[in-house]
């Protein structure tokens, strides 16, 4: 591999493992006085926090690097992963850096887990951020500009500095453009799936989560460059797969790799989903908050904690094999994860209506046996591979 | 999340018992008929529900939540849950939504023997609990019928803001009346629905009156376990009608009576023995074996005094109730006001405020596995209250309909030895 791009993933590698958040740390004590806020998936208006000059920072629980000691004498053994390695970061004084902590509306664990942060910190900011599912501009949309207004004044008071409209308008202008390169990797990825396996683009996209965004938006850009250079990269024959249910706990590595190593190209997936929530550029001129309220009713992405308004549940996703040209979807959720698993029927039947092959199994972030997973993944790799060469 | 089931038969049957039991008896059938009587139904969930303004068209309510709690009661929930695990449906999310999936896969007989009707609006009022979202979602994908989404903003600070009851309201205005109206052939008629909401809170005055009897002691009331019952009609299909008000007000004679005659709540084995303990319960009870459930209670003399429960369908004890001279802001401020719509924070002080008003000796969290909006955050919760109040609590886990989840010989050791902890508490006090 050409040293560049060893480089580049090594440090993406990094950051991810980096489960103290020392990249965090260091970005704010290089400038005194510079604040981060911490934010659960998925989706939170990271342009209002850019505004203000800090940083957002994705807090996706501990993974499979965090001994659970505290985490789990606060959950019940079935509640999902996510809270418990994400509380025991914090008892274990590893978020002490984070300035606030954002819980957005995804799932009662979430919604309840702020409440939790509230009695356990009683000193931070906490604020629960609760999207519209009512995607009407003058009734949902009224709405979310209120709140939106609330954070950006919260921020303000945070950052100790005021969030001007031009603020924004350069916060949104940095996302778009951060989005845009997020786009072209899932394009690229998309068309030559051998330049791009997902167990090394999902260390880019982790990036997303600790760096600044115009930072990140260089490390793609860059990564998008080197990874096609490699001359160790061939085009193989392996399935063409669209990856759904992990948006929220993350699945540990291990499982990624074994995706791959089971004969699976991912050409879509619904990982670290915020940050490319927003499908489309946001208006940049007029009304900042507007824009970005609009953009929310109208511009934002399919997934399990969305209301589907229009009914059709499972239409993105058949859209989403279909335009990926992918043979087959793999559901993986996290265990006991309710929005991924009560979407999941209605997902299967607009795929078997389409005759759309799929199989599925759970995971949990710790999980660390993947030998079944390999095996059924691989069958279901080779059978549709089979069935798209019939 | 809530029930309207009748008392076992072994009880004495008061008035109120048999008022209640004609009333739902009479919705059912009307349910019955409702396709050759040309009347609409609605399915919605219990909280937050707006039950006077689809009644003020004339819809017929149906609750699946409460389908899903009979079920359990009748020990058919497993056989649902299992039918709809057969489907596809994982192991573990919540069995309420499984227990209703799979009843309609075997024919939709509802809780009195007959055919349920299809749904002409799925009414999803989203207060309090992702799953509905989800739960609807799923039957629209089994019924070719519109849905009306009603997004209930959480309550993390436990404060209604002004922006999001303007919010409720105007979905309200502007997805769920015009969608009534589509349905039901008729006009939105704001007076009538005034006159049902000032019924609404006359029965809200009555019900406030039996739940706080049980601050007398000894308590008149178990206030969870006789408290589901309590309920029933107003948080469900009856709340603004008549026969509620009746229903209300009959249940506060006789519970005041209870009090004037110094006696204790009735249990299915008849007037309890001597209040021994009083206690607080957090948590939706178990329904598959309700009865085993709270006889390991009645047995020991142990009385529930306030429940959280009993308030998922509205806090009417803090002092909320329906206002007819604002009719939408009123049904606004009740969806946002929930239990389950409330931050941890909120709950855990109003627990607090209970075990105080009550004077309860222990306090026990019910822990259900269906339901996350309940039950995450409930072992800080435990702790937290354990501390403001220096009171032991206990906790149990079971599940709403799942007969699997709920271990009786588990349970009854946990109560039994929590009781005997409060027991030697009080000795050590005494002593
Ligand atoms: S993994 Fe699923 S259930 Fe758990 S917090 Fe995330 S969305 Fe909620
Ligand atoms: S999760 Fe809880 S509140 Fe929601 S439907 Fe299930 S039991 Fe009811």
């Amino acid at each position: 591999m050409r040293q560049q791009l060893q480089d580049l993933i090594e440090y993406a590698r990094l950051l991810y493992e980096d489960v103290d958040l020392t990249v965090v740390s260091g970005w704010k004590n290089r400038v005194e006085g510079r604040k981060a806020i911490g934010h659960m998936p998925i989706y939170v208006p990271r342009e209002l926090i850019h505004a203000a000059g800090m940083l957002p920072v994705g807090i996706m629980g501990g993974g499979d690097r965090l001994e659970i000691v505290r985490g789990d004498a606060y959950f019940q053994s079935y509640i999902c992963r996510i809270p418990r390695s994400t509380i025991e970061l914090a008892l274990s004084g590893r978020l002490d850096m984070l300035d606030g902590m954002l819980f957005p509306a995804i799932c009662d664990v979430i919604r309840n887990l702020s409440g939790m942060w509230s009695i356990l910190f009683p000193e931070r900011y906490v604020r629960y951020i609760d999207g519209p599912q009512n995607f009407e501009g003058r009734v949902g949309g009224s709405f979310w500009k209120h709140e939106l207004v609330q954070l950006r004044d919260d921020f303000a008071v945070i950052a100790g500095r005021e969030v001007t409209d031009e603020n924004l308008r350069e916060s949104i202008a940095v996302y778009n453009e951060n989005r845009a390169e997020l786009r072209e990797l899932y394009r690229a990825r998309s068309l030559t799936p051998w330049f791009f396996p997902l167990s090394e683009v999902y260390y880019f996209l982790r990036a997303g989560n600790v760096l600044p965004p115009e930072e990140h938006t260089v490390l793609l850009r860059k990564y998008l460059e080197e990874a096609p250079r490699d001359p160790e990269r061939k085009e193989q024959d392996q399935s063409r797969i669209v990856l759904v249910g992990m948006f929220c706990e993350q699945p540990p590595h291990g499982l990624l790799v074994t995706l791959e190593r089971a004969g699976c190209w991912v050409v879509d997936d619904d990982l670290l989903l915020g940050l490319r929530w927003i499908v489309d550029d946001i208006d940049v001129e007029g009304d900042p908050l507007e824009n970005l309220s609009h953009a929310y009713l109208t511009q934002s992405v399919s997934t399990a904690s969305r209301y589907a308004a229009e009914g059709n549940r499972g239409a993105w996703l058949v859209d989403s094999t279909r335009r990926n040209r992918a043979e087959g979807v793999i559901f993986s959720a996290a265990s006991f994860c309710d929005p991924a698993l009560l979407d999941q029927p209605m997902l299967v039947s607009a795929l078997d209506r389409a005759g759309i092959p799929h199989t599925e199994f759970k995971y949990s972030e710790d999980t660390g046996q993947f030998a079944v997973i390999r095996e059924q993944a691989g069958t279901f790799s080779d059978s549709i591979r089979l069935w798209s060469e019939s | 999340m809530t029930k309207i089931i009748e008392h076992p038969a072994s009880v004495s049957k008061e008035r109120s018992m048999l008022m209640q039991k004609e009333m739902i008896s009479a919705h059912y059938d009307a349910l019955a008929t409702s396709n050759d009587d040309g009347r609409k139904v609605v399915y919605t969930f219990v909280p937050g529900n707006l039950n006077e303004l689809v009644r003020s068209f004339d819809l017929l309510p149906v609750l699946p939540e409460i389908n899903a709690l009979q079920s359990g009661m009748r020990k058919l929930s497993g056989e649902y849950i299992a039918e709809a695990e057969k489907q596809g449906h994982s192991e573990d999310v919540c069995t309420y939504v499984k227990c209703d999936i799979g009843m309609l896969k075997k024919g939709n007989i509802g809780p009195t023997g007959t055919k349920l009707p299809k749904p002409d609006l799925l009414l999803l009022s989203y207060t309090g609990c992702f799953t509905f979202l989800k739960w609807f979602e799923l039957l629209r994908e089994e019924y070719d019928c519109p849905v009306a989404m009603l997004h209930v903003p959480y309550q993390a600070d436990g404060i209604i803001h002004p922006h999001q009851r303007d919010y409720v309201v105007e979905q309200i205005r502007t997805e769920v009346i015009p969608k009534l109206e589509e349905v039901s052939g008729r006009k939105y008629d704001e007076d009538r629905l005034r006159e049902m909401l000032a019924l609404s809170s006359k029965a809200e005055d009555d019900l406030v009156a039996v739940m706080e009897s049980a601050k007398h002691v000894p308590s008149p009331i178990d206030a969870y376990f006789g408290g589901v019952y309590y309920i029933g009609p107003i948080f469900s299909a009856f709340r603004g009608l008549p026969g509620a008000v009746d229903y209300y007000s009959t249940l506060r004679e006789e519970v005041e009576a209870r009090i004037t005659a110094g006696e204790g709540p009735i249990t299915p084995d008849g007037p309890m023995g001597p209040e021994r303990y009083r206690l607080i319960v957090e948590g939706p009870p178990n329904w598959t074996s309700f009865r085993e459930f709270w006889k390991m209670f009645y047995d020991e003399g142990a009385v529930v005094v306030a429940s959280t429960y009993t308030k998922v369908g509205g806090l009417y004890d803090r002092g909320f109730r329906h206002d007819p001279s604002r009719p939408l802001e009123t049904l606004a401020e009740y969806c946002l006001g929930c239990y389950t719509n409330l931050g941890l924070p909120t709950r855990l002080s109003l627990l607090e405020q209970y075990v105080r008003e009550y004077k309860a000796d222990g306090f026990l969290i019910n822990s259900v596995k269906s339901c996350n909006s309940f039950s995450v955050g409930q072992l800080l919760m435990l702790r937290q209250l354990e501390a403001k109040t220096g009171i032991p609590g206990a906790f149990i886990e079971s599940d709403l309909v799942d007969p699997r989840y709920f271990s009786a010989a588990n349970v009854k050791n946990r109560i039994e030895s929590y009781l005997q902890m409060l027991d030697q508490k009080r000795q050590t006090v005494s002593a």
